[in-house]
């Protein structure tokens, strides 16, 4: 699949822009500021429906402007979809497919699949456990899309069981003797149980299919050709927030849930002392690690960096093993990387069947990367 | 039009457009209108046996003799009943619970009419119990609830199957009613 158009009308900086694109590479040039990640961030939401910079969407609108609207035309192997995205602060936003409006804006979801590396994907391997958890879960939604479902299950669960603890807890600090009301807390457990078995279950298949493509990946975009030893391999395990007395975490639901249920028993304690839910996916963390040492505290900015992007790219590789060609788009990374790295992430990217770069630079876009240019200046893009 | 705007479902233009036809409306209109609203208020309550809401102590459906009083189905809200009414399937009893149990909203079993519900359940005249609360998180939740209560008490217990529109094309179905749909399959 490929992006042929994106069309912007008050989004962020752009009053009104028109960009067609072609398979193959495409290079976004211009100076800082200049509006490049503006573009990725509105193909980036029509794929997510999330920006990766924000959270909120009022700064996406332009200033003075009620609304933004994002098109898209994107080219499948037999068709082609038009996409259309209606982007209003404080308002539901209204989607179209085809000329149809459909009835929720997720039904938008897969007509686009993106994969992009930005500088904030850093905190996938600085940030906080839930950093690299949405980055599963994300990738679960975008490989199967029934997966959005299951996890606003676990997480309105989460909520209710979290709300109930709470009061008990309350109840307790305040009351004295009486605990509150936790009558119904084994049918919170069950339930947490059985959506967060399900998730679990996803999130360690994804794992299993992701782990070879990191080493991979992390290998071509970081080894060092004057060490001939090469760089030290790079793996990640999936570490659930409970203790496991098999050792082995089990990957099918079935087998999940009555040790999820277990686990939730055995902590009910010290979660009606703490009132919050101590044991489940929401807590689980995926431990990145070079050789021996973790990641996070121990590797460098550049072992970070080239962390993160292995992170991208395998699943990248992932959804490509699929049958599934996502575009793939690259926000300013070539400039972090040494000419030896950039050409080895060059040859990694051939074949893709589209890949957006974003630049202030031309000179840091490998040779094997300089297809098409574009020209970002002043709100306006223009072919060069 | 400010109270109009405050029903549910009606924003400020359908308040303004409901406003003004009252204007333009014949007077006599008007009045059976006033009426009907204040009559509603005065004369409905809720069933004393179900929570349904009835115009007389008991509700329709409870004082009907040709329905069955061994089957009895669980809802969230009157309205759940009006639902079931339509599709002239069911001919046993209801009981209304008056909402989900919902920690969010400090909504526990104790707020719900489930001690009535068990009442009317110990003489063991109801054979089976249909829990027909909505299939999101706070209805699975107490349907699961009610399950555990009173499946001790040897009756049937079950549940609404939840699967494909009737009429519909698979192809737009979302993902999550269709994985349910297959999970929930039967064979033929």
């Amino acid at each position: 699949m490929y992006l042929r158009v994106l069309d912007l009308v008050d989004f962020r900086s752009y009053a009104r822009a028109t960009v067609e694109f072609e398979p193959g590479p495409s290079v976004l040039v211009g100076l800082n500021g200049a509006g490049k990640t503006n573009l990725i961030e509105a193909a980036h939401y029509i794929a997510t429906l999330g920006s990766h910079r924000v959270a909120t969407d009022t700064p996406l609108v332009r200033a003075g402007a009620s609304r933004a609207i994002v098109r898209a035309a994107i080219a499948h192997v037999d068709r082609e979809l038009l996409v259309e995205l209606s982007i209003e602060p404080g308002k539901a936003n209204r989607a179209r497919l085809g000329r149809a409006p459909v009835n929720r804006t997720r039904d938008i979801l897969g007509a686009l699949r993106l994969v992009l590396f930005a500088p904030e994907d850093l905190s996938l391997v600085r940030g906080d456990p839930g950093e690299r958890r949405r980055f599963l879960d994300d990738l679960l939604v975008l490989r199967q899309p029934r997966y959005a479902g299951v996890r606003a299950d676990y997480d309105r669960v989460l909520k209710q069981r979290n709300a109930l603890l709470r009061s008990a807890y309350l109840a307790r600090r305040t009351g004295g003797s009486r605990g509150g009301d936790l009558s119904t807390l084994d049918v919170w457990d069950a339930h947490l149980a059985r959506h967060g078995a399900e998730l679990l279950a996803g999130r360690l298949e994804l794992c299993a299919a992701l782990g070879p493509h990191v080493g991979q990946a992390y290998d071509a975009v970081s080894r060092d050709r004057s060490r001939p030893d090469g760089v030290a391999e790079a793996r990640m395990s999936y570490l659930p927030s409970w203790e496991d007395a098999s050792g082995r975490p089990d990957t099918a639901v079935a087998d999940i849930e009555p040790v999820l249920r277990e686990s939730l028993a055995a902590a009910r304690t010290s979660e009606i002392e703490r009132g919050i839910t101590l044991v489940g996916p929401h807590r689980d963390e995926l431990v990145l690690t070079i050789g021996d040492l973790p990641v996070r505290g121990y590797a460098s900015h550049g072992e970070c960096w080239s962390y993160a992007l292995a992170l991208k790219l395998s699943a990248y590789d992932v959804l490509r093993t699929d049958g599934i060609e996502p575009v793939l788009v690259m926000d300013d990374v070539f400039a972090e990387l040494d000419s030896d790295r950039r050409q080895r992430l060059a040859q990694t990217l051939e074949g893709a069947s589209q890949v957006l770069v974003t630049c202030a630079v031309d000179a840091d876009v490998p040779a094997a990367l300089r297809g098409r240019r574009y020209l970002v200046a002043e709100g306006e893009v223009r072919r060069a | 039009m400010d109270e109009l705007g405050r029903l549910p479902g009606i924003g400020p233009k359908s308040a303004q457009r409901i406003a003004f036809h009252v204007l333009a409306a014949d007077p006599i209109d008007v009045k059976r209108l006033a009426v009907a609203l204040q009559r509603v208020k005065e004369s409905v309550r809720f069933c004393e046996v179900c929570f349904n809401v009835a115009e007389a102590d008991r509700c329709k459906v409870c004082r009907d003799p040709r329905r069955t009083d061994e089957v009895l189905c669980v809802v969230e809200e009157p309205k759940d009943v009006v639902a079931i009414e339509r599709t002239g399937e069911f001919r046993g009893r209801y009981h209304v619970l008056g909402g989900a149990i919902n920690p969010l909203e400090g909504i526990g079993p104790d707020h719900l009419r489930i001690r009535d519900l068990l009442v009317r359940l110990a003489d063991g005249v109801i054979k089976e119990l249909i829990l027909a609360t909505d299939p999101n998180t706070e209805g699975e939740a107490t349907a699961t609830y009610l399950a555990l209560l009173v499946k001790p008490m040897g009756l049937t217990v079950t549940r609404l199957a939840s699967g494909l529109p009737v009429g519909g094309d698979l192809e737009y179905a979302d993902e999550i009613t269709l994985g349910r749909a297959f999970e929930g399959r039967r064979e033929m």
